[in-house]
């Protein structure tokens, strides 16, 4: 070994920051750059303007797109109806999870428990665009499977529409909402629930006073991913929605004519997105995610 | 806890309603796939392979899938390279905005996809002279980068500093210590976090529509525009039952490789 190479090593070994500065350039560089620099030239074409007759941008500060947004009743209802998706989504995927993950932590024997995680994770890396194509078979009114399915019971399929959005947004992102709570269920202390239970609590009751406020924070976590990804969802509307528009289809159909308009419909969910994750910050679901 | 039989045989039934909800939509795309039935008309009115055969011999599927692997792999190649990097840093350093630098990483997929879409799209149509195959790959790199950062993240921590200690102790710098130990004790971590990663881009369609250079068709974007076609829905079918059996690999793989895989309820 010659004594440069040495010096060299020792060099950098004496200087870690420099070494530090080193690792990080690299990455940094690509995403701080590329991809924030990305969101704040949109963030700042929200605030321009493209004129009427030339379809040029204009790159003068106004809060026209803005107004235009939360003044159009049109708008209005499709921000409202984005945000309900989202919740009801939200809410659908934690009463599926709950239970499931209930049994997949707590009543499955361990042998089975790898088998079932495994049974979740499957799903969750089929292609997207695969799922919800599925459910456009599965809700197709009349001849779809839900049809064949309940037919016999008189009912018909909801078809294309707001419940076949909610359902097929449900299915998208359930693994998402099972994995952070199965999590917390694995971690609950046994000697936590035996004291409860020595206490005179039933299982119910053990449940709502005990298991429920120490997976709270599972279940915001999987709440995190279900709201903000169906908030920003578009593709779904499109294939499973009918006519029914979500935030996102507003934003692909006019970002090409009036990118502007179209950066300032897509900071709704990114703020909506970012106060949600501001009001649950403190519950701990970020460690969790 | 003590959970009763009854409430032991509610919860089952629920789970295993729970797990009919997941897995009836898959299995009906790969009946569907073997249908005679020319549109999505359930239940099928007999069973044919026909529609496999002519989806291997048509070309738009295997353009498709050509571009989709390569997209994938040079996605996948820049975010080994700066996941890897990264991982390091957040294990090995304490410093000022460490929390920050986990957040961007985790941002990319956090944010809705169209977002992304845009603000990359406008960019490179406005400033950088319009989208290739390389701003795509640029694009799919970006949120591929948490994967690996995750996966390469949480075998760094179970290791610990000991044994790059250990190195140091007996005079290797750190290129060798990364070379010769730190690498080496990763490398099922890193083949992990890369599967994923592929996966990622190669199932990817929001991103991909608003940063793909015209004429690039990924798999996803081939389904995406054939998908109302009425005379292409069988060669659809076949595309997406494939995929579903495709996508197992991934997992099977990864849960293999890696033995990280209670990182503490994380998904990625």
């Amino acid at each position: 070994m010659t004594t440069t190479t040495a010096t060299h090593r020792g060099y950098w070994y004496r200087h870690p920051n420099l070494r530090l500065a080193g690792l990080l350039s690299a990455p940094m560089a690509w995403l701080v750059v590329v991809y924030l620099g990305s969101l704040a030239a949109l963030f700042i074409t929200a605030f321009w303007q493209v004129d009427d007759f030339t379809g040029q941008l204009v790159r003068t500060f106004t809060l026209e797109n803005f107004q235009n947004v939360f003044t159009t009743p049109a708008y209005l209802s499709t921000v409202a109806r984005t945000v309900g998706i989202a919740l009801l989504v939200t809410v659908l995927c934690l009463i599926i999870a709950l239970p499931l993950s209930f049994f997949m932590a707590r009543v499955a024997s361990a042998r089975w428990q790898p088998l079932l995680i495994a049974m979740v994770l499957t799903p969750l890396w089929a292609s997207y665009l695969v799922k919800v194509y599925a459910w456009r078979a599965m809700l197709q009114p009349e001849s779809g499977v839900l049809a064949w399915l309940i037919g016999p019971l008189g009912l018909d399929s909801p078809g294309y529409g707001f419940i076949g959005i909610v359902i097929t947004l449900t299915y998208l992102w359930l693994p998402y909402m099972i994995l952070p709570v199965y999590a917390g269920f694995t971690r609950l202390p046994n000697s936590m629930l035996d004291a409860s239970s020595d206490l005179g609590a039933k299982g119910w009751r053990t449940f709502q006073s005990v298991v429920l406020p120490m997976i709270f924070p599972s279940v915001v976590a999987g709440s995190i991913f279900t709201f903000s990804l169906s908030l920003g969802d578009y593709i779904t509307a499109q294939i499973v929605g009918g006519k029914l528009q979500m935030l996102g289809n507003v934003v692909q159909q006019t970002y090409v004519s009036n990118l502007p308009f179209a950066a300032a419909v897509s900071t709704i969910p990114v703020v909506i997105v970012l106060l949600y994750l501001y009001a649950v910050r403190r519950s701990g679901a970020l460690e969790n995610l | 806890m003590s959970i009763s039989r009854s409430t032991k045989a509610i919860l089952s039934l629920l789970a295993l309603l729970a797990f009919g909800f997941i897995y009836v939509p898959l299995i009906v795309i790969l009946v569907n796939s073997f249908s005679t039935n020319r549109s999505l008309t359930w239940p099928p009115s007999g069973f044919t392979t026909e529609w496999w055969g002519r989806a291997v011999d048509s070309e738009g599927v295997r353009d498709a899938l050509l571009t989709s692997v390569l997209v994938a792999s040079a996605a996948t190649a820049v975010a080994l390279i700066l996941g890897i990097l990264v991982s390091l840093v957040i294990a090995r350093y304490r410093f000022f905005g460490r929390e920050s630098i986990s957040l961007l990483i985790v941002l990319p997929i956090s944010l809705p996809g169209i977002v992304t879409g845009i603000a990359l799209n406008n960019v490179f149509t406005s400033y950088l002279g319009g989208l290739t195959f390389l701003t795509l790959v640029v694009a799919h790199a970006t949120f591929c980068i948490v994967v690996v950062y995750n996966n390469a993240l949480a075998r760094l921590r179970r290791l610990g500093g000991n044994v790059e200690e250990a190195s140091a102790d007996l005079g290797a710098g750190g290129w060798t210590t990364f070379r010769l130990v730190t690498f080496p004790l990763m490398k099922s971590a890193i083949v992990a976090g890369g599967l994923l990663a592929f996966g990622l881009s190669f199932d990817e369609i929001i991103v991909t529509t608003f940063t793909a250079g015209p004429g690039i068709t990924t798999l996803p974007i081939w389904i995406y525009q054939n998908l109302f076609r009425p005379n292409q829905a069988p060669i659809v079918n076949v595309v997406a039952a494939a995929l579903i059996l495709v996508s197992i690999i991934p997992i099977y793989v990864a849960q293999r490789f890696s033995s990280d895989t209670n990182k503490g309820g994380g998904i990625l």
